[in-house]
C-alpha cells in the first residue's frame, strides 16, 4: 500500500478518482430523488459522440464532449418539461444515436482508435495527467459548490416542483443547472470509470446511503462518503490487484450496498421482532 | 354577497383550455381578504385547474388573474402566498424528513442563497406545532400516515408566514380524525387573520371555517354564496340528509 502513494502516476489516479467518487452521488442524490436515476447513463452515451466531435476536429475531446453533452442535457430537459409521453421514445434516440455517432466518429478519426474507445467507455484512471487533474479538480469543485450551496432550492424543485413555482423559485433555470452539472459530471467521470459506468457512481453511492438515513442532507452527505470510500477503496485494490480501476471502483460501491442492504434488512427484522421500539438508532439525526 | 376586505384574489374572465377542450369558460371570482372560499364542484369541473390556473401552474388562455392587486405576470411576492397541493409530489426516491420537507416553504420569503438564516429552526418548529406534528421533525416524511403527510403540507405553506392559504382538496382520501386536525390547523390561521381559498368536493369539517363558496360546473361558476349543504345536484347523492334548497344556480 505504501508503494501505491509513491508512484505520482497512482497519486494521480487517486486524486481523480476521489473528486469524482465525491461529486458524482452530491448530484446523484437529486436525480434520484426526481427518479431520473437512469439519465446519467444517457447523457454519458451523448458524450460519446463529444470525444468523437473533439478528436475529428482536432480539439480537446473532454471539451467537446463537456459542449455535447451539455446541450443534449438541456434538450432532455425541455423535454421532461412538456412532459409529453414520446419524450420516452425521443431520449432512445437521442442516447443510441450518441453512442453510434460516437464510435463511427472516434473511428473516422483514426490513430489507434480502438484502445482510445475503449479508454473513453471504461475509463483510464492511468493515464491521468497534471492537466486532466487540474480540469478534474476546477470542476469537481465547481460542481461541488453548486450543488451544496443550493441545497433548499435543488431540493424544493426535485421534491415538489410546482410547490417550488409558487414559491417563485426560478425553477426553469434550476433544472438547466441540474442538467448541465450532469453533463459536466459524466465528461469529468469518464477519465475516472468510463461513460458506460458513469452513472453507476451517481446512483450507487445514493442507494446505499438510504438504507440507513432519514433525511434529505444525511442521505447526501453518506452518498458522498460511500462514493469516497468506493473510489478509495477500488483505486487501491486495482493496484493490488491489477484490475481495470474503474469496474473495481463501481464493483466495490455495488459490494458497500449489498453489505449495506443485507444488514439494514437484518436490522428492520430484528427490530420488528423486539417490538416497535426504534427511537434508539444510532444514525436518528 | 358579503364583500369584505381588500381584493387577494380577483378572476375576470378566465378561460382556460386543454388543447381543443375547454375547462373553463370565463370564470369571475373575488376573493377578500380575511374571507375563507370553497370552491365546490364534481370531479371534472374545473374546480382545480381554477386554483391552479390563479397560481400561475396553467397558463390562462384568456382572461385576467390578480393577486394582491398585481396582475399574475408581474406579482413577485410569492412569500404572501402558501400553497397546499393535494398530495405530496411524487419526487421522493430519497428519504426527507418532515422538518427538510417543511423548510422548503420558507424559501419564498429568504430567497434563493439564504435559507439557512437565523429563525429557520424557529420557524419549522413553530409551523409544525400548529398543526400538531411537533414531534414528528425528525422523522421520515414517509413514514407519515396520509393525514400526517397532509398536515405536514400545510406546516410547509404556513412556514413562511402567508397572508392567503391556497389549499387543492386537502381532505381527500384523508381519515375524519386527520380532517379534524386539518380543520384546526386552518382554522388557527383564520384566526389570525389569514384569506384561504380552498378546493373542496365537500365541505366536511371545514364547514364552520368557511365563508362562501363557489359551485363550479362544466367550467362555469353556478353558485357564488351560501355553502351549499352538502355535494348534493352535481354528482352523486348522498344517503343522509335531503338537499334543503340551497341554490345550485342550474
Amino acid at each position: 500500500m505504501t508503494a501505491m502513494f509513491g508512484s505520482e502516476l497512482m497519486l494521480r489516479a487517486l486524486c481523480a478518482a476521489l473528486v469524482i467518487g465525491v461529486c458524482a452521488p452530491t448530484l446523484g442524490t437529486y436525480l434520484v430523488q426526481r427518479r431520473m436515476s437512469m439519465i446519467g447513463d444517457g447523457i454519458g452515451h451523448v458524450a460519446l459522440t463529444g470525444v468523437g466531435v473533439g478528436l475529428i476536429l482536432d480539439q480537446s475531446p473532454v471539451l467537446a464532449a463537456v459542449v455535447v453533452a451539455a446541450l443534449c442535457a438541456v434538450g432532455v430537459e425541455l423535454v421532461r418539461e412538456r412532459g409529453r409521453t414520446p419524450g420516452d421514445l425521443a431520449l432512445a434516440v437521442l442516447f443510441y444515436g450518441g453512442i453510434a455517432g460516437g464510435v463511427l466518429l472516434v473511428g473516422a478519426a483514426g490513430r489507434s482508435s480502438g484502445g482510445n474507445l475503449l479508454s473513453y467507455l471504461f475509463g483510464s484512471l492511468g493515464t491521468v495527467t497534471d492537466t486532466d487533474l487540474a480540469v478534474i479538480g476546477g470542476l469537481g469543485a465547481a460542481v461541488l459548490s453548486a450543488m451544496l450551496l443550493l441545497r433548499p432550492a435543488l431540493f424544493a424543485v426535485c421534491h415538489d416542483e410546482e410547490f417550488a413555482r409558487v414559491c417563485g423559485l426560478p425553477v426553469r433555470a434550476l433544472n438547466m443547472l441540474l442538467a448541465v452539472t450532469t453533463a459536466v459530471t459524466v465528461t469529468i467521470a469518464m477519465r475516472a470509470v468510463g461513460l458506460l459506468l458513469v452513472s453507476a457512481l451517481m446512483v450507487v453511492p445514493v442507494a446505499t446511503a438510504q438504507q440507513v438515513t432519514r433525511g434529505f442532507r444525511g442521505t447526501q452527505l453518506a452518498a458522498m462518503a460511500v462514493g469516497g470510500l468506493a473510489a478509495f477503496l477500488g483505486v487501491a485494490i486495482s493496484w493490488q490487484a491489477d484490475t481495470a480501476p474503474g469496474a473495481t471502483i463501481v464493483m466495490v460501491a455495488i459490494a458497500a450496498f449489498v453489505v449495506v442492504a443485507l444488514a439494514a434488512g437484518l436490522r428492520r427484522t430484528l427490530v420488528r421482532r423486539s417490538g416497535p421500539t426504534d427511537r434508539w438508532l444510532p444514525w436518528r439525526t | 354577497m358579503p364583500v369584505s376586505g381588500p381584493a387577494v384574489v380577483e378572476v375576470a374572465h378566465l378561460t382556460v383550455a386543454f388543447g381543443e377542450r375547454a375547462v373553463l369558460r370565463g370564470v369571475d371570482a373575488r376573493v377578500g381578504s380575511g374571507e375563507v372560499v370553497a370552491v365546490m364542484g364534481a370531479n371534472g369541473s374545473g374546480k382545480s385547474t381554477l386554483v391552479r390556473a390563479v397560481l400561475g401552474l396553467i397558463p390562462a388562455d384568456a382572461g385576467q388573474v390578480r393577486l394582491f392587486d398585481t396582475p399574475l405576470r408581474r406579482f413577485r411576492q410569492w412569500h404572501r402566498l402558501g400553497y397546499v397541493p393535494q398530495r405530496l409530489g411524487a419526487g421522493s426516491g430519497v428519504p426527507a424528513t418532515v422538518a427538510e420537507v417543511v423548510a422548503a416553504g420558507l424559501l419564498a420569503r429568504r430567497g434563493l442563497l439564504r435559507p439557512y438564516g437565523r429563525g429557520r429552526q424557529a420557524a419549522v418548529a413553530g409551523a409544525l406545532a400548529a398543526v400538531g406534528l411537533a414531534d414528528r421533525a425528525d422523522d421520515p416524511v414517509a413514514t407519515l400516515s396520509g393525514g400526517q403527510q397532509q398536515r405536514t403540507l400545510i406546516a410547509r405553506a404556513l412556514a413562511g408566514g402567508p397572508e392567503l392559504l391556497v389549499l387543492d382538496e386537502p381532505t381527500a382520501g384523508v381519515d375524519a380524525a386527520s380532517q379534524e386536525a386539518f380543520a384546526a390547523a386552518v382554522g388557527g390561521f383564520v384566526d389570525g387573520g389569514g384569506t384561504v381559498l380552498v378546493v373542496l368536493h365537500e365541505a366536511g369539517p371545514l364547514r364552520r371555517l368557511l365563508t362562501r363558496a363557489l359551485v363550479v360546473a362544466d367550467g362555469r361558476v353556478v353558485h357564488d354564496g351560501a355553502v351549499p349543504q352538502d355535494a348534493v345536484g352535481y354528482d352523486h347523492v348522498h344517503p343522509h340528509g335531503p338537499p334543503n334548497g340551497t341554490e345550485l344556480g342550474r
